[in-house]
């Protein structure tokens, strides 16, 4: 195989079974120059400048720390490796380093933790203060030992005169639980990466040894003394965003054989409070509410046609050079319309909360992402000051984005308030598929041009979207009458330049966002992980792949034609080497029912490079489609762990997959409809692909995330490798088998 | 509202409830379990898995009603079981599927892997070598948001050997 960015074979190396390739480049590209996602502001929360260091960690006389960073565990390894790093700047083991329990009276607000961004965002103040820690406590030990602190070594925390190893002292003799008394003035010395040594290592995870005991407290096992049990009562799916649901009459007699029920009811928002949780699951499902229910939805199979038609807000998020007069001289041109689906966070477990409402304070144990900005719509909803209210976090399971976790929360509240009593609230599975805040649909009306030798010269891009700012969580949309405030539209971060077209270098590019209103008959729409990158790039890595057809180039061939930068090289080497890629132009002719391909694909969320190639089995007969195997490589600069980023590139492989063959969420014109897991279907056991995961770090390289960035390429190599089976490109996701015949009839 | 007496873990309990109440209010509110755990109650996921009369079933659908006189195991009962099945002197810390599914860093979130660890250990009783085949018709009826499906099919197998190492050493 041929091997253009000078990565070797030998640069693989078998570790626990999958592949670490090692970069030891120059610093290359700076991050400024890196940094082509327009998502930056969302991820950089407030620095640990002038801070408070005794905010961020303490010392105890048993020699370990307590961190009190604002990042949690959400399933995907983020506790782990922020702790790595503050051992590893502290100079500690990692068995000496915890984490405080995200908890508003004691962490440091550090923003949201959304879009991967932990490491990224996150780390760099962690790394400060502990930096600060060390400088201190060396200081104090020089003072203590008598001697200079270029003299000291540190290990586990005992810092040791180098001359006389054994005068020592301890960091918790030094501090031990008293105050350090020192801002963070962002000048201690960080260590070198070339020097690090917890940091970039296969640590296990920390939280897995008591899930898989049985001990692991999620939020769903949170049990206060006194508490209650609740669900909400909610017409069945959600309807038209904002669109008037009124409640015509609720028959009480109609549980009465319930005993011990409490119906609570605030304006349109109803709940039931039991002592017994089956009382309240019963209560929930058989209390008569006669709903009044707007028809204001498309319902799904308009949905796309309806956005289109709509009156938009636009904005170019990029423009460069003259696409028309590119495209208009081109050897080479191809347009294509694709349309995505909403679709759902499905958290495997619906969200849960536990609250203690007082007359003058609160206390909720929920699942936020959001600490902070949760603690103040919880404040709006009991009309009580922020001050007041005390949020909690305790793990749920994976969420991927925006779903009901701060709903539930917020009714969770407002039942305890309306009971004088702790109340414990879970969702249903049907609130949740159906009450969720939707991944955005998607329309894309992408033209693209290449010239003779195989060189984008144009590329068009056009998306329609409402996106996420449509999004009121229900509980206050019902209890408050809560509208969307103002819509921006259109947000510039929503038709994500990365994605659309920004892998390679074309000198002509315009990308057109297209605001929808979301007040015009959508659903809800928020961040579902990646945020509409699989939309993008189902679109705009699909026409991409059509240009390489057009031009008779291998798909690989074409591509790197039109990338310069080593890593975006670098990862589609990593999938060629593993996947042993056979160059050849895609969509040969193929006899049989039962045909493969084998797709490639480039993607990102926001500056790690993903790449991937899969391989697919389509029945022509059936419509069925087998995804066989899928290798996904991610560079996501210095890997703090890179176990942790094995596991997020097999998630996101599994997860396209899934995305890609089943996920929709089906409405009719009233409502969602697609309620359960038989309606709304992910893939399983025996659907699943093979999976290789390569983690390609670059210790060179600052940290970016490695939660999301791999599964845009994994969706669209997907596509491609239907095109290459049948030589018939899918513009409609997903791909169920009557949308796969519908597509292979029309040809 | 009646009483039953029901078998969880090798233990009796007597717990109050309606007849109708699903065992896994009984598991997780009364007994405060922590393995069997909600995710649908449609029997669709395998969130609530238990062991009744060494088969997995469902305890979100399964009224407390129709397990008198039965045996339930859960997840926290899991190595204690094993052990009983092998006739060990002593029970293991940890069911051999736990161990292997920590050995393999399997899970992301991890509420799934009750199912997961409670289907896994009813199949590893049944077939001692089960092939990947094997494995994916016998838990396809268990779902994993998070993607971790590959590494539970090597855990299991990773199981599937210790315990063949276990049973040729007794």
């Amino acid at each position: 195989m041929t091997d253009q960015a000078g990565l070797s074979r030998r640069a693989f190396l078998a570790v626990g079974g999958a592949m670490v390739v090692h970069f030891g480049l120059p610093a290359g590209l700076s991050q400024a120059q890196i940094r082509t996602g327009n998502f930056v502001p969302y991820i950089i929360g407030p620095t640990a400048l002038n801070t408070e260091l005794d905010s961020w960690l303490a010392i105890h006389p048993n020699n370990t720390a307590t961190l009190y960073f604002g990042r949690a565990e959400y399933g995907q390894g983020t506790l782990t490796g922020m702790l790595q790093i503050a051992a590893e700047e502290l100079d500690l083991e990692m068995t000496q380093v915890s984490a405080a329990n995200l908890d508003t009276t004691v962490t440091r607000n550090q923003g949201n933790q959304v879009s991967s961004s932990s490491i990224e965002g996150a780390a760099p103040s962690l790394r400060a203060a502990a930096a600060e820690a060390r400088q201190a406590l060396l200081k104090m030990a020089s003072a203590r030992l008598n001697v200079p602190e270029d003299g000291l070594r540190v290990s586990a925390g005992v810092v040791t005169v180098a001359a006389r190893p054994g005068s020592s002292v301890t960091y918790g003799e030094l501090i031990g639980d008293k105050r350090f008394s020192l801002k963070v003035t962002g000048t201690a010395p960080e260590k070198p990466a070339a020097s690090y040594r917890v940091v970039g290592t296969r640590v296990p995870r920390i939280d897995i040894p008591a899930k898989m005991r049985g001990t692991y407290e999620y939020i769903q096992h949170v049990r206060v003394p006194g508490m209650l049990h609740a669900r909400v009562v909610r017409p069945s799916g959600q309807g038209a965003l904002a669109a008037a649901l009124k409640i015509k009459s609720i028959d009480e007699s109609s549980i009465s054989q319930i005993p011990g029920v409490q119906i609570v009811r605030k304006d349109r928002f109803i709940g039931v409070v039991a002592a017994d949780e089956w009382s309240a699951v019963k209560a929930a499902s058989q209390l008569k509410v006669d709903w009044e229910r707007p028809r204001a939805l498309s319902g799904n199979e308009r949905l796309h046609e309806r956005m289109r038609a709509s009156k938009t807000a636009d904005k170019n998020m990029v423009d460069v050079g003259d696409v028309e007069a590119a495209v208009t001289k081109a050897a080479h041109t191809v347009s294509a319309s694709f349309k995505s689906p909403y679709e759902s966070h499905a958290p495997f477990a619906p969200n849960c909360a536990v609250a203690d409402v007082r007359a003058d304070s609160a206390d909720v144990y929920c699942s936020t992402q959001r600490l902070f900005s949760l603690r103040a719509a919880i404040a709006r909803v009991l009309k009580m000051q922020p001050e007041q209210v005390r949020v909690r976090y305790v793990e749920s399971s994976g969420t991927f984005g925006h779903s009901g976790y701060d709903d539930v929360a917020e009714a969770a509240a407002i039942l305890s308030q309306a009971v004088g009593k702790p109340v414990r609230l879970q969702f249903s599975r049907s609130d949740e598929l159906g009450w969720d805040n939707y991944g955005p649909a998607h329309l894309a009306e992408v033209r693209a041009a290449a010239d003779a030798d195989g060189r984008v010269v144009g590329f068009e891009y056009h998306g329609w979207q409402h996106g996420w700012n449509f999004v009121v969580e229900p509980t206050e949309e019902l209890a408050l009458d809560a509208k969307i405030a103002v819509p921006i539209l259109p947000d510039p971060a929503q038709v994500n330049k990365a994605t659309a077209g920004g892998v390679y270098n074309i000198p002509n590019r315009r990308v057109t966002s297209h605001g929808v209103n979301g007040l015009e008959g959508y659903l809800k729409g928020s961040f579902l992980r990646s945020p509409l990158d699989v939309s993008i790039s189902f679109a705009s890595e699909q026409i991409i792949d059509e240009l390489a057809h057009r031009t008779k180039l291998d798909p690989v061939e074409f591509r790197r034609r039109n990338i310069s930068d080593q890593r975006w090289n670098g990862v589609m080497d990593a999938v060629l080497t593993a996947s042993k890629w056979r160059p050849r132009v895609a969509g040969e002719r193929k006899s049989g029912d039962v045909v493969t391909g084998t797709g490639i694909a480039l993607g990102t969320h926001f500056v790690s490079y993903g790449a991937a190639i899969a391989e697919i089995e389509v029945n022509r007969k059936t419509g069925q489609i087998r995804v066989l195997q899928i290798y996904g490589a991610l560079d996501p600069g210095l890997v703090v762990n890179p176990l942790s980023v094995e596991q997020q590139i097999e998630g996101q492989l599994i997860q396209a997959t899934s995305r890609m063959l089943h996920e929709e969420v089906r409405f009719d014109e009233t409502s969602v409809t697609s309620l359960d897991w038989a309606s709304y279907p992910i893939l399983r056991f025996e659907e699943m692909p093979a999976v290789t995961p390569i983690v390609v770090s670059r210790p060179d390289q600052v940290s970016t995330g490695a939660g999301e960035e791999v599964l845009a390429a994994a969706g669209a190599a997907i596509a491609n490798a239907f095109f290459d089976a049948t030589g018939i490109r899918m513009r409609e996701r997903p791909f169920r088998p009557e949308r796969v015949l519908a597509a292979l009839k029309a040809g | 509202m009646a009483r039953y007496t029901i078998s969880v873990n090798n233990r009796s309990a007597d717990v109050d409830a309606t007849e109708d109440t699903p065992l896994l209010y009984v598991l997780a509110n009364t007994l405060g379990l922590k393995g069997p755990r909600f995710g649908c109650g449609l029997a669709q996921c395998g969130s609530c898995s238990v062991l009744i009369d060494g088969v997995e079933s469902r305890a979100c659908v399964t009224p407390i009603s129709d397990v008198r006189g039965k045996s339930i195991v859960t997840l926290e009962g899991l190595a204690a079981q094993y052990a009983r099945d092998k006739k060990l002197a002593q029970a293991p810390d940890l069911h051999p599927l736990q161990q292997a599914f920590i050995d393999e860093q399997a899970p992301q979130c991890g509420y799934c892997y009750n199912g997961m660890i409670v289907k896994g250990a009813e199949l590893l009783s049944r077939n001692a070598d089960p092939g990947e085949a094997d494995i994916k018709r016998e838990m396809n009826g268990h779902l994993c948001r998070c993607g971790t499906y590959p590494r539970i099919i090597k855990a299991v197998q990773r199981a599937a050997r210790a315990i063949r190492a276990t049973a040729n050493k007794g």
